[in-house]
Formats: C-alpha cells, sequence, structure tokens
C-alpha cells in the first residue's frame, strides 16, 4: 500500500518541467554559457536568447520588451512590485496608503505588512465576498489620494476563485494608483492581455505552467518608476541588478508560449474532469462545501472544507492512498492554523481546519480522478470517526 | 500490492525513534513516519521542545534516509487538554503527576494510535525500552527493555489488550549503547544527540515550579513548614512547589538533611523530617490497569516500581475492587508520591500498575 503509483493532483503547488521547454533550456548551460553583458560573441549569443524570451513573454502580455524584466520567482516578482512602488511613491508624492485584498499570496500580504510595520504605510484590506471575490465598488470606497499601490491577486490559489482584474485596472488607472496583480496562478489558464487587465505590475512565475522553479517576470508599465531590490550592474533595465539565468529565462519563455497557445485545449480536457470531481464530492459527501466561486474559477481548481476533519490528516491518508493533494497552502510543520483565505470568507474553525485543495494538470486522467472518487467519502468517514 | 505488514513509527527526531524506524525497515516491514506536533508553552521556542522545527528536521530527514514516507499531525489541542491540564489539575490537588503517563495513555497510544489504524496500519512502533509478545492466541504481554537503566515499561504499564495487539516495540531487546551504535550504523544524523527531557512542554527554563506560578497561580499559597511533632520550622511557598522526598530547596537550618515527607492540605503545611522518619509500609492506588486485563490473584506477591528511577521493592498486593490495589512492604519505603504510578512486576513481566492515591489510610 505504501509503495504504490503516486498520483499527483497538487498541480496549483508546481507543475513538472513540459518535455519541450526542458529541450529548448539545455544548450544554455554549457554550449551557449555566455554572460549576456559580455561584448564577445559568446556574451552576443547568450543575449539573443535572452532578448529572444523577453520578446516571446512581451507578445504574450501584449506588451514591448523593455516592460518585462526577469526575476527569480513569483514571489520575487511580488515583493519588488510592491516594496519597489509603494516606497518610491512615498517618497515622490508622500503616498502612505496600500490597499490589498485579504485572500493575496503571503508573498503580497507579508511584503505589505512589513511596508505597514517597518515603513510608516498605512495598510488596508478590501472586503471579500463569500467567495473570496473583490469588487470594484470596493475599491472604489477605499481608494484615497495618498494610496500608493493597490494589489489584487488574479486568480486565488487556495481556492481559485478569479478576480474582475480588468475593471479594478481601469478605476486604478482613472484615479493615478498603481495597480499590481499576482497572476502566477492565473498565467497558465487566463490571459494575461496588460491591454485589457489595465495593470501596471505583474508578477508570474514559471514553475506553475510547466517551467522550470527558480525563475519569475514582472511586467512593469513603462515610465512607472520603482525602487530596485537589487542593486548591482544594472541589468533588467537597473531594476533588477545580477547575472541574467539565461537557460531559466529561456524555459520560462518556452513554457509561456506553450501555455498560452495550448490553453484553450488545455481547458477543454481539463476543466470536464474537474466539474465531475466537484459534482461528485458535493453529491456523496455530507457535511463539505466548495471553497471559492462556483464559477468564476481558474478551470483546474477544486477546493473544499469538510466539516470536523482534520486537514493534516486528510493530506496523510490520501498520501498513503497514492494521492497528492494539498489543504490549500503547503504546510509541512502539522501546525495548521486555520488560513487567513478561510477565515476571510467566514469560515468557522470547525471548517476551515477540514480544508483540501485537488488541482488537475496536464497529465491528470479520468481514470486517475475515478479513482481518486473512489477512496476519498471512506477516508473523509474515518477521520470523522476518530475525532 | 504488498502484503509485508504496514506499521505507523511514532518519531521525535531523537535517536531512539529513529533507530526504531531503521530496524523496522530492516526487519522488511512497510514502514510510515509520524510525528506529532505537540503544545508547548510560548516562549524562546514556539513549539514543544520534542518537536521544535529542528527536531521535525531531524525526523524528517531520518525519514528520507530510510525511504519512508513522514507525515506530523496536529496533536496540539488534545495534548493541551489533557496532558497539560492533567498536569496542572494534578498539581493543584497536591499530586505529583506524571506527564509521560497521560501523554501514552491519551494522545500516543489513543489519538496517534487511531491516525495510524485510520491510515492502514498494522501497528503503532515507538522507541520505548519495552517489549511486547503473545502469550496465547489473545493474550499480549508487556516486558521490561533489556536494558535495565532505560526500561520504559513502567509508563507503558497503562496499555490495555485492544491495544496491545498493535504496539511493537523495536528497542526492546537492545541497551541503549546498542541502538546509539545502530545509529551510526545507519548512518542517522541523531546518533550523538542527548536524550529527550520529560517535561517536554515547559517553557526553555525547564522548571515546573515556574511553568505553575504561569499557569495555575493558585497554587502560590505560602504556609507553614512543620516536622512531625507538629514544631514549626519554616515556610513554604505553596504545596504544589514540593515533592515528597525532596531534600533541597527547603531552606530551613537543620543538624541533620530533613526531607520532604507529606503534605497535610487541610493545614497547608508541609511536614518534613529525616531519611528515617521518611518511609511508609503500604500504598493505595486508583486508576488501575492489568495487562491481562485482570489480576493475576487477589492477593499475590510482586516487585513494585513506585517512580521511574526507583528500584524494585517486593510487595504484597491485595485487589480493591475494579480499579484500585493496596501494597503492603516488607520494609519501610521512602518517596512514596500521590500522582506517580506503582507498577507491578513478576520478574521481567509488567502484570499492570495503578496511580498512587495515598499512602496514610
Amino acid at each position: 500500500m505504501i509503495h504504490i503509483k503516486q498520483i499527483y493532483l497538487d498541480y496549483a503547488a508546481t507543475t513538472p518541467v513540459d518535455p519541450r521547454v526542458m529541450q529548448v533550456m539545455l544548450p544554455y548551460f554549457s554550449e551557449t554559457f555566455g554572460n549576456p553583458s559580455s561584448y564577445h560573441t559568446y556574451g552576443q549569443y547568450a543575449e539573443t536568447a535572452l532578448e529572444n524570451a523577453r520578446e516571446t513573454v512581451a507578445q504574450y502580455l501584449h506588451c514591448i520588451p523593455s516592460e518585462v524584466i526577469f526575476t527569480s520567482c513569483g514571489t520575487e516578482s511580488d515583493n519588488l512590485a510592491l516594496r519597489g512602488s509603494a516606497i518610491y511613491a512615498k517618497k515622490e508624492r508622500g503616498a502612505k496608503h496600500i490597499l490589498i485584498s485579504p485572500v493575496e499570496h503571503h508573498a503580497v500580504t507579508h511584503t505589505a505588512q512589513q511596508l505597514s510595520n517597518f515603513y510608516g504605510f498605512d495598510l488596508e484590506y478590501l472586503p471579500v465576498d463569500g467567495f473570496g471575490q473583490t469588487h470594484v465598488e470596493d475599491v472604489v470606497k477605499r481608494i484615497r489620494q495618498d494610496t500608493a499601490i493597490v494589489s489584487v491577486i488574479y486568480a486565488n490559489n487556495e481556492i481559485g476563485t478569479i478576480n474582475p482584474i480588468s475593471e479594478i485596472g481601469e478605476l486604478c488607472r482613472s484615479k493615478g494608483v498603481i495597480f499590481h496583480t499576482d497572476a502566477v496562478q492565473a498565467a497558465g489558464y487566463l490571459s494575461l492581455d496588460v491591454n485589457s487587465l489595465h495593470t501596471d505590475l505583474i508578477s508570474i512565475g514559471a514553475h506553475k505552467f510547466y517551467g522550470p522553479k527558480g525563475i519569475g517576470a514582472l511586467y512593469i508599465r513603462k515610465g512607472l518608476s520603482i525602487l530596485p531590490a537589487q542593486t548591482g550592474g544594472g541589468q533588467e533595465f537597473g531594476f533588477r541588478a545580477g547575472t541574467q539565468n539565461i537557460p531559466y529565462i529561456v524555459g520560462l519563455a518556452e513554457a509561456l508560449r506553450i501555455a498560452q497557445t495550448e490553453k484553450v485545449d488545455r481547458v477543454i480536457s481539463i476543466k470536464p474532469l474537474r466539474d465531475h470531481l466537484i459534482g461528485t464530492i458535493l453529491e456523496e459527501i455530507s457535511d463539505v462545501q466548495l471553497t471559492g466561486h462556483p464559477d468564476d474559477r481558474l478551470p483546474n481548481h477544486a477546493s473544499f472544507v469538510f466539516m470536523g476533519v482534520d486537514g493534516n490528516a486528510l493530506l496523510m491518508m490520501l498520501d498513503v492512498e497514492g494521492f497528492a493533494c494539498s489543504s490549500g497552502s503547503a504546510c509541512k510543520t502539522g501546525n495548521p492554523e486555520p488560513s487567513d483565505v478561510l477565515t476571510s470568507l467566514g469560515f468557522t474553525h470547525d471548517w476551515s481546519l477540514g480544508s483540501l485543495r485537488v488541482t488537475l494538470g496536464n497529465y491528470t486522467t479520468s481514470s486517475e480522478i475515478e479513482n481518486f472518487l473512489a477512496v476519498l467519502p471512506n477516508i473523509i468517514s474515518k477521520l470523522r470517526k476518530i475525532r | 500490492m504488498s502484503t509485508k505488514p504496514v506499521v505507523a513509527v511514532a518519531m521525535s527526531g531523537g535517536v531512539d525513534s529513529s533507530v526504531a524506524a531503521a530496524v523496522l525497515v530492516e526487519g522488511g516491514y512497510s514502514v510510515i513516519g509520524m510525528m506529532l506536533s505537540l503544545w508547548s508553552e510560548q516562549d524562546s521556542e514556539s513549539t514543544n521542545r520534542c518537536c521544535t522545527p529542528d527536531s521535525m528536521a531531524l525526523a524528517r530527514r531520518v525519514a528520507s534516509i530510510l525511504s519512508i514516507p513522514f507525515y506530523v499531525l496536529d496533536a496540539r489541542q488534545i495534548f493541551f487538554d489533557t496532558v497539560v491540564k492533567s498536569f496542572i489539575d494534578g498539581y493543584t490537588q497536591n499530586r505529583t503527576p506524571n506527564p509521560c503517563i497521560t501523554c501514552n495513555k491519551l494522545v500516543r497510544w489513543d489519538f496517534l494510535l487511531n491516525h495510524a489504524l485510520a491510515a492502514g496500519a498494522d501497528y503503532l512502533a515507538t522507541g520505548h525500552y519495552a517489549s511486547v509478545s503473545q502469550k496465547s492466541k489473545h493474550t499480549f504481554q508487556l516486558s521490561r527493555g533489556l536494558d535495565p537503566t532505560k526500561d520504559q515499561s513502567y509508563v507503558l504499564h497503562i496499555l490495555p489488550q485492544p491495544i496491545l495487539k498493535h504496539a511493537l516495540f523495536p528497542l526492546g531487546r537492545f541497551t541503549k549503547h546498542e541502538v546509539r551504535e545502530m545509529a551510526h550504523k545507519f548512518s542517522l544524523p541523531v546518533a550523538d544527540r542527548p536524550d529527550s527531557q520529560d517535561l517536554c512542554f515547559i517553557g526553555s527554563d525547564g522548571d515546573y515550579r515556574h511553568f505553575l506560578t504561569r499557569y495555575a497561580p493558585q497554587t502560590q499559597n505560602p504556609g507553614l513548614i512543620m516536622d512531625q511533632h507538629g514544631q514549626i520550622l519554616g515556610t513554604h511557598q505553596g504545596l504544589p512547589f514540593y515533592t515528597i522526598g525532596q531534600r533541597k530547596g527547603l531552606y530551613i537550618s537543620s543538624t541533620v538533611p530533613l526531607y520532604v515527607l507529606a503534605k497535610d492540605i487541610l493545614r497547608n503545611v508541609l511536614i518534613v523530617g529525616t531519611r528515617d522518619e521518611s518511609g511508609c509500609d503500604h500504598l493505595v492506588t486508583d486508576h488501575v490497569n492489568w495487562i491481562e486485563g485482570f489480576p493475576p490473584a487477589s492477593k499475590f506477591n510482586a516487585s513494585v516500581k513506585i517512580r521511574y528511577n526507583a528500584h524494585d521493592v517486593p510487595g504484597v498486593v491485595s485487589v480493591i475492587g475494579k480499579n484500585s490495589f493496596r501494597v503492603e512492604f516488607e520494609n519501610l519505603v521512602s518517596d512514596i508520591t500521590p500522582g506517580q504510578a506503582a507498577v507491578l512486576y513478576n520478574s521481567d513481566i509488567c502484570l499492570g500498575g495503578g496511580i498512587i492515591s495515598s499512602n496514610d489510610q
């Protein structure tokens, strides 16, 4: 029972690298290994790869290449976006108000909290509805003249809910306030067109869409001033110093190209499986609720809370049965606190500790989902008995 | 599909439980590592000393060296509600509780065992120095560990038959020295870690008296210290802060060493005396567990252990009803302490035990 084949249903945590992506990365480790800042041919080859990658990313964001900078991950992009623009806006125009949704990834929340605790910013949380969705009217009520930045997650990692980024972006634009969105989860499935999204800053990370870990990108609208977090040789237009990681940048661009060109086909194959999963669980298990929006949600994402179930024990039992899932946010320590996201949605302790996130991906098959649905009800009833 | 028995092993990141896991893997079992996250006082370390992030990382590394899955379960609430609460209650009622016994009874061999069984395990194993063996088809026996200095059957005397049949103690046949050698042999990164502490949930100062002051301030209730004849010798801070047999920390001047003999709860007086005066010839228990489900006889001779670290003393046990027994000792025995367990043995076989309710009836 322990050495059975593991079935991976945690694609929101990370994805395997697409073999096509790996292939295009390989030459940049030992053959075309130059430093893109070097003057010679080696450097020029590396620089070509870098700029081609930037151009590819820009193409899918509908922006100009110089608006794309490469970072080490989605978290770094979020950090740079928030800290960089908030500190700059404070110095330039005395802005000291930060407005974020309460269901942001910790990369945003903890950065905003640090700005509030150590840099004198006034941090305010937007309300969300029971699905974790932010509404533009609530932004209207709270946005101020001295708002430095508004940040609302494009699609939430824990509950999959998609936010009306375009409307919020349009509002912020009309008020002249910088708007950032964390699109780390969204990049594999949703449009990243910065013109229709009306965003000033967008964060993405490659490993959520079949690219390698350790590489991300940040879109910075032309003309926007942000304080660099890393200073040095002036790479990435001065926004992020340090020699660029060419193989990974090439990998990110190829992964984004594949994700964005194949996303329609991908949704066609994954979404029916996901819908079947949600429908069956809600039908066959008692005291369960879907968390997040029933319709405005990532097509590969299912998330639930089970009343009176210990989420950690649930993950253990599933793993022993061969299913790799998550409780929403990775917590290995065994000290699950009720998640901030579920708490802000109004779930009581008894519900929110029993959270489960099942996220599908390119390699998920219908028989895997059937097998999963065959064991879950039994595991839930076992756990309810021993509590 | 494997037919090997599945064993969940309770891991703490210490040398004993790590070697226990390794022995099971080597023995051909299908092994699952499980660790409990336990409550502890919030101070410099945010988790119980048995499960600091450091211990957890070590346990995780051991699991990965042994190629076994590893899971952490959140037992903070149940640990607080059972172990910590009964520790506080015990002291408030002027007993000296043994939290390891409570933990084994209500956390390890209940909460954890139930999760292990639910996850499909046939057995739960721990790194205790004790042995369990099958005496007959439906009867399991608990025996002392081979290493006399490490034997932990004392804290396991609470295990009833339905639990013993799921219990494995892989270290029972080894000495501590051999266990450390095995840790080196298996290249486990825990080989030289110091032994764990009993009061794992108490803040970094490790002093249960400070803990009581913080969690049960009513225990601070000064009174008089007297000898057995009623002569006043000094003052005490509150009866719970003293343990029967304690010599240090009484702050009374005397030509001969004085020991805590008893607590007069009604008068809030701490009774002290010389070593000669400290003995008692009997004890009475409650909360009794008989390993085989029933006592060997209504009256029988046994070897009696009155504390985890005490030497056995011979005694005659009389069963009083379902949940109690009385022990008469041939010679006077010092340090009989209400709240501690009296555990009965026939040679190396544990017969059962109970919690000492009094020594003054």
